[in-house]
């Protein structure tokens, strides 16, 4: 190869890769799954902040290690900036973003512009959640809107997508194409149900699911089992989603304050009796790892480090997930490369050239 | 587990943090603020296969009317029946009048009590006990419908993905507008062989 990354334009890596038979995507991600290689994705923590940077500066320490990088829609019903801004900035750097839409902000009509938006942009991967209460998060005075929910939403990518309609019939010029990802919780009751519910998001379109915190590897092996049974397991990608618990106490917090996500007493005890409390949480993360990616029927792990991103290389690295495989990474080309060596001096030289010295050299 | 844990929500540190006065209304949602006994819904819920039953009748019932009804007129019988509807399904479901009735395939829990008004199962932040995320003092209402459409002979119409819902249909009346188009259903029914022959 001349250098070039597999699955990267030789055009450009902001543009879109050619399209492949069976694939419904443009992207990395779709490739990655469908290829049968096992999965890494990643969630970037939005800044508060309207500079560029801090999105590059974030998505930078997850180079050549993650295949996709979730852009949350104001998760927990924080005001952050929003994932159509942080996936402009990423797709224009060349990274695969899954763009996450939450119902809870906005409408039918704005979400269907936003989807559009995004695919224009380069958006591959769209995640459709319904998204938390707005009691969660900083400003429980806001409207919480939910006019379509996840399933309806998931529906309504499918039909743009497929039949290159709004929801309305109205027709699309060009359709996006997406690869279309959704949530799973399968450890919040009703539990009976939950297997049927990842169904019912295969049924309106869902690709791919990434699921709630894995800290119960006996009852995520149940729920696989479940949906082997059923079949789902070759209609979608099951990526399950982990992450290191900075310490006991915040496992308790989490335990308590955040609803929907289940951490069992073992786990607690474990971290309560290490010495190194950090520490511990990430390897018990990597542990979990190992133990879900050898359950038959799992594609992937979703890697969710809020505020310890900079542990997910090494819990990639040490987890061994990857298989020496390298993830696409942010390179200069070449070419570039070049032209900014012999330009260096530039930015170093204090030459000042007034037109007058130029004049006089001319001649 | 949530037993043991006392329940320091974000809902309840909001609460707390709010400015001190005399007044001080009770309980973090307004939809809370007007309902305070889910009684009579988890009855309904409990009961699911007799009201399914009863459904099925009283649908046949009123599609019998339909000659009634259009005689009348849809337009002008609509404000009664509404009237009627609109008490005896919120008494019983705590209906919230979306005009597109899906009970019977939310194992007659009402899936408009979700304060996300999630129409397709639950979210992924029901609590440990059941209860819902947002208000933690009711009953998830798809935990109830899961349990409700286990009793119920077309149960398993709780896995069909439902549309959005219409906005524009809210607070009509969901028993004409069945009846309407399950007779509309019958006439093309009976229409679309005729047609075939003389064609």
């Amino acid at each position: 190869m001349i250098g070039r990354q597999r699955d990267e334009n030789p055009a450009g890596i902001h543009l879109p890769l050619e399209p492949l038979p069976g694939h419904t995507s443009r992207g990395r991600l779709e490739r990655v799954l469908r290829r049968g290689e096992f999965a890494v994705t990643t969630e970037l923590n939005p800044p508060d902040s309207a500079d560029p940077e801090d999105v590059y500066n974030r998505a930078k320490i997850f180079d050549g290690w993650v295949d996709a990088i979730n852009a949350v829609d104001a998760s927990g019903a924080n005001c952050h900036m929003s994932s159509v801004g942080i996936c402009a900035l990423l797709t224009r750097m060349g990274y695969a973003p899954i763009m996450q839409i939450a119902c809870r902000d906005r409408n039918r009509i704005a979400i269907q512009g936003d989807v559009l938006g995004g695919a224009a942009m380069g958006v591959a991967n769209m995640l459709c959640l319904t998204g938390d209460g707005v009691q969660a998060g900083d400003q429980p005075g806001a409207k919480p809107v939910f006019d379509l929910d996840c399933m309806s939403l998931l529906e309504t990518c499918r039909i743009m997508r497929d039949n290159g309609k709004f929801l309305s019939g109205r027709k699309l010029t060009t359709p996006p194409q997406l690869f279309l990802g959704a949530a799973i919780n399968p450890f919040a009751p009703p539990i009976d149900f939950r297997p049927y519910r990842l169904g019912k998001k295969i049924a309106a379109g869902a690709q791919f699911v990434q699921s709630q915190y894995c800290f119960d590897v006996p009852m995520f092996r149940t729920y696989m089992q479940q949906i082997r049974d059923l079949g789902f397991t070759e209609k979608c990608f099951i990526l399950c989603g982990v992450g290191p618990l900075a310490s006991a106490k915040t496992a308790k917090w989490i335990r308590s304050n955040v609803p929907g996500i289940h951490i069992p007493d073992s786990i607690v005890k474990r971290l309560e009796g290490a010495q190194d409390q950090k520490r511990e949480g990430k390897q018990l993360c990597i542990d979990i790892i190992n133990e879900v990616k050898e359950i038959p029927g799992v594609s992937g792990v979703h890697v969710m480090a809020y505020r310890q991103e900079e542990y997910v290389a090494e819990i990639v690295d040490e987890s061994g997930v990857l298989k020496g495989r390298q993830p696409w990474k942010r390179e200069i080309r070449r070419d570039d490369q070049l032209v900014a060596d012999r330009l260096d001096h530039i930015l170093h030289d204090e030459i000042t050239e007034t037109q007058v010295d130029m004049v006089k050299t001319a001649h | 587990m949530s037993e043991t844990t006392p329940a320091v929500t974000q809902a309840t540190l909001v609460k707390k943090a709010a400015p001190k006065s005399d007044y001080k209304p009770a309980d973090v949602s307004p939809q809370r603020r007007v309902q305070r006994s889910f009684a009579v819904r988890l009855w309904s819920v409990r009961h699911s296969r007799l009201l399914e039953w009863f459904y099925a009748r009283f649908a046949d019932m009123f599609l019998l009317l339909h000659p009634l009804w259009k005689g009348i007129g849809y337009g002008r019988v609509e404000g009664p029946i509404k009237f009627v509807e609109k008490r005896v399904k919120g008494f019983m479901f705590d209906c919230r009048m979306c005009g597109q009735c899906i009970l019977s395939s939310t194992g007659m829990s009402c899936p408009m009590n979700c304060p996300k008004q999630l129409r397709n199962g639950p979210c992924g932040g029901v609590r440990a006990n059941g209860n819902c995320e947002v208000e933690p003092d009711m009953p998830c209402v798809w935990v109830k419908a899961w349990e409700g459409s286990r009793n119920m002979k077309h149960g398993d119409k709780i896995l069909d993905v439902q549309k959005p819902v219409d906005q524009s249909l809210r607070e009509t009346s969901a028993w004409l507008r069945v009846t309407a188009q399950a007779a509309a259903a019958r006439e093309a029914a009976r229409n679309a062989p005729n047609t075939g022959v003389s064609t």
